[in-house]
């Protein structure tokens, strides 16, 4: 039985960006050595904690959604588990409003940026043409 | 002396409450998922000290009110949400 699940874990603030990002990639890559598909993947950046976990106010947040068989969230966990650089994780499935929700929000956010693009397209026009 | 009985004063005018009817947002606006993601609109359901408010003051349907609590919890696990604190408006 395929599910989609989501995934989101918090990894420690003494990493560099990019230490961040590989540890994310390493992840990521388990999930596709164990034939899961992947929808989406969001980087948040680093965030502040709403309370502190092992003494640490922040933490890079990353979220993955992918479509799988139950067994991987159980080696996905235990991944986590072993890695001293995750602080925490939220691993569910799916259901068919959260899917429709997050497919929507995805949507939402492609419009912003194209709008934007479109915006600043605009503004540069303008600026040449005062230019000229 | 009839018209003086019917005639009743008061010295404060008497308070009628009107009872504004409490409605479910969730199925007002036709929410269909509650996202836990979003800790700013997850605190309309929070007390100041970030307790869920009960449904009898938020008016969420039971059916929401699970769907909410569930948010609450998960935005707590990620330290997206409190789970004790003073004065979190």
């Amino acid at each position: 039985m395929i599910n989609q699940y989501e995934t989101v874990f918090i990894l420690s603030p003494i990493l560099s960006i990019a230490q961040a990002k590989e540890a994310a990639e390493k992840f990521k890559k388990v999930l596709l050595d164990e034939g899961a598909e992947i929808e989406h993947e969001e980087n948040w950046g680093l965030r502040k904690l709403a309370y502190p976990i092992k003494h640490k106010a922040t933490g890079y947040y990353f979220l993955i959604e992918f479509k799988a068989k139950g067994e991987i969230v159980e080696k996905l966990e235990t991944k986590y588990k072993y890695d001293e650089k995750v602080i925490r994780f939220l691993t569910f499935r799916m259901d068919k409003h959260s899917i429709a929700y997050s497919i929507k929000k995805r949507n939402m956010n492609k419009q912003k940026v194209e709008a934007s693009k479109v915006e600043v397209n605009k503004v540069n026009k303008v600026d040449k043409k005062k230019e000229k | 002396m009839a018209q003086n009985q019917s005639e009743i004063r008061y010295l404060t005018p008497p308070s009628v409450e009107v009872k504004k009817k409490k409605y479910c947002r969730f199925k007002k606006n036709k929410i269909k998922y509650v996202d836990y993601k979003d800790p700013e609109f997850l605190k309309k359901f929070l007390n100041e000290q970030g307790k869920i408010l009960p449904r009898r003051i938020t008016g969420t349907s039971l059916k929401y009110q699970r769907k909410v609590s569930k948010a609450v919890k998960r935005g707590r696990h990620l330290a997206l949400l409190p789970y004790v604190v003073d004065m979190l408006k």
